[in-house]
């Protein structure tokens, strides 16, 4: 029913991480302040104006090469090269100079220096989050559901991490809190699978695995499908009403769960097939 | 247990959760901590630069933290803290303040005041100060700036100006030359003004600055962050509102889809959500906006130890299980699901709780904290409420089969 579909999910697997991968080499990642150095000034003016009109207004202080970002309730973003107070001021002034009062929202900046240590540190804390998990699961499972889990869960993040490289949605240090948790989040739901598959191996002598392994999922998918969907909701209330500052956070979540759910019956399943057929 | 005794256990519980939702939600919500990005202010990281030949040791870091906190306390600038980060670098948070950006300006200068000839020798310094204090002359109205020397500063400014009459004395700080009077007559005792063209403001700032001390090293910023107050309170309103109605849905999901133990998962929520809070005064964790994500995102979560336990009683009952049976299995199966599931998260949120900063870190902490909640009510709590609801029904429709 499922395994015997396997190649079909492999197929939809790979269409969603192939485009992701291309563009990962091609484009990279839109890294953020947090990782790259600069600043990032978020403005509310009182005037409603386009983006070029804003960096036009910016030739005066010279930070007219900014990126101007223009969101739906008429404030901005601009992100310009790292700014000292003066220079943060010196926009500001700029701006009101030219389109009347202007709220200083929230200004960021961030050194380069810092930004290589935040960048290394968000990868050391992937590292060693995954090595974790990988302890974990093979101290708990026999090293074959550890292997298939571990693949499926790469699999998770190569989806997102494809996704916010296609898109070029920016990654700052909230994105690996969000990757991270659905490392967890995701190993779960595999974990989950393969623990029924356990339990239905120990009451069958000689375990047909196909068989077996389609049984168990169909036992857990009720779980698997509810649960993700309580958190999914959650995640979409958020996403949808929680405002700017949360947005891209809460869409890394929001894909790497429902991407998770899939995975833990379509990929890792079948994987598991794979490696137990071959051993 | 009797049938009566169970109702009445029942009512008592979904009574007191009620009186305890009524009572201590404001009090708890008003006694979290709110993080910057949620009641604004500015959150600094100064990097100390090392000067050749005097590397910066705990001591300089610990001596620059207490002049900041001196020049802290005497700003009046509201809820700051202030600690050292790794061996040369120190952060600043400021909550609350108009214009927070200023403060960081005084709080960060080193304030090196010194007394020069027209050689460029340095005659005193303020080192030797033991006050300073914002004047204004009643009859100009220009701001100026009192010093008062200790002994041997009293000596060396004595020295200096019987040395220098008629000459001009610079008066630099860090650096820069903030003004040069012409030294009338020789000044012995150890009284000094600084006259520049200050407003009362600049005055103010210059003596706190000049009364703590020069910093021991001078400081760069590494990493600034500010959050104006109305971001941090649309923030606050906006994923408020998000939260309550993603858990509603959740709340009518459950009811709706596991009738009456989807009832008992909402109890056992409200008590979640009540715990989660609770904990996290007292320990006085900050909530950060990222973590009332993850408080909503958390009860998410904590509603498939649930899904788990009930899907594994319908299962038991489908088998053919008594209803009590088959939730004594249902709980005994899925405890192990359970821990592992939360386990998981729980060593990653840990992760992050060590490499995190500022909202990242608020993340993992309410997180973690949710997690480990949920297992304790989902294994205990909900039980108990579903061994009660067995008293009062044995209708297996109840339970969605």
């Amino acid at each position: 029913m499922i395994i015997e579909r396997r190649k079909i999910f492999y197929i939809i697997s790979l269409i969603l991480i192939i485009p992701g991968i291309a563009s990962l080499f091609l484009n990279g990642l839109n890294l953020g302040i947090d990782f790259r150095g600069g600043s990032i000034v978020h403005v509310k003016m009182a005037a409603d104006v386009s983006a070029p009109e804003v960096r036009e207004a910016l030739v005066p202080v010279g930070l007219e090469q900014s990126e101007v970002q223009k969101n739906i309730d008429n404030t901005y973003f601009i992100r310009t090269s790292e700014l000292d107070q003066e220079q943060t001021k010196a926009l500001i002034n700029a701006l009101e100079t030219r389109f009347g009062e202007v709220e200083l929202m929230s200004a960021e900046s961030v050194g380069a220096t810092i930004g290589r240590e935040l960048g290394l540190n968000a990868l050391m804390a992937l590292g060693i989050g995954l090595v974790l998990m990988l302890v974990y699961i093979s101290f708990r499972f026999e090293w074959t559901f550890g292997v298939a889990a571990v693949l499926a869960l790469m699999h998770n993040v190569l989806v997102v991490v494809g996704v916010f490289s296609i898109f070029q949605w920016e990654i700052n240090s909230p994105f690996i809190a969000s990757i991270l948790t659905v490392v967890g989040f995701t190993l779960n739901d595999t974990i989950v699978v393969f623990d029924r598959v356990r339990e239905n191996m120990r009451s069958t002598k000689k375990p047909d695995y196909l068989t077996l392994l389609n049984k168990s999922i169909l036992q857990v998918l009720n779980r698997s499908i509810n649960t993700v969907l309580t958190a999914v909701m959650t995640l979409v209330a958020l996403l949808i009403l929680g405002g700017a500052t949360l947005k891209f956070f809460v869409a890394a979540m929001l894909i790497g769960f429902v991407v998770g759910a899939y995975s833990s019956i379509c990929i890792a399943s079948p994987l598991w097939y794979e490696i137990k057929k071959a051993a | 247990m009797n049938r009566n005794l169970s109702i009445a256990i029942s009512a008592v519980i979904v009574i007191a959760l009620g009186l305890a939702v009524f009572f201590l939600q404001k009090p708890l919500v008003n006694n979290l901590d709110l993080g910057l990005d949620l009641r604004g202010g500015l959150r600094v990281v100064l990097q100390a630069q090392e000067k050749p030949g005097e590397p910066i040791t705990d001591d300089t870091i610990q001596k620059a933290v207490g002049i900041i906190r001196d020049r802290v306390d005497s700003l009046g600038v509201r809820e700051t803290s202030l600690y050292p980060q790794g061996k040369d670098r120190v952060v600043i948070e400021i909550a609350g303040e108009d214009d927070p950006e200023a403060a960081v300006d005084i709080l960060k200068n080193v304030a090196q005041l010194e007394f020069q000839d027209e050689q460029g020798n340095v005659l005193v310094s303020g080192k030797n100060l033991t006050d300073a204090q914002a004047r204004v002359n009643p009859n100009t109205q220009e701001a100026y700036v009192e010093l008062k020397f200790d002994k041997e500063g009293a000596d060396l400014f004595a020295q200096a100006t019987t040395a220098n009459v008629g000459k001009p004395l610079v008066i630099v700080l860090d650096g820069k030359p903030i003004s040069a009077p012409i030294v009338n007559q020789a000044i012995t005792d150890g009284n000094a003004i600084i006259e520049g063209n200050f407003d009362a403001k600049e005055a103010q700032d210059l003596a706190v600055l000049l009364r703590s001390g020069a910093l021991p090293v001078s400081f760069n910023v590494l990493e600034k962050r500010s959050i104006g107050p109305s971001l941090g309170a649309d923030s606050l309103e906006k994923s408020l509102k998000a939260g309550m109605i993603g858990i509603l849905a959740v709340f009518l999901f459950m009811l709706g889809y596991y009738r009456l133990p989807g009832l008992i998962a909402d109890i056992s929520i409200v008590l979640y959500g009540l715990l989660v809070l609770g904990s996290m005064v007292l320990l006085n964790a900050v909530l950060t906006l990222p973590g009332i994500a993850a408080f909503v995102l958390s009860i998410g979560m904590a509603v498939d130890a649930n899904i788990i336990i009930y899907e594994r009683i319908k299962e038991e009952i489908r088998w053919g299980k008594t209803l009590q049976a088959a939730i004594d299995a249902g709980f005994k199966r899925a405890f192990w699901t359970i821990f592992d599931s939360n386990l998981t998260t729980l060593m990653v949120t840990v992760v992050l709780m060590y490499f995190g900063t500022g909202s990242v870190k608020g993340f993992a902490v309410t997180l973690s904290i949710g997690l480990i909640i949920n297992m304790f009510t989902a294994l205990t709590f909900t039980r108990y409420l579903l061994g009660l609801a067995s008293n009062l029904t044995k209708n297996t429709k109840l339970y969605g089969v």
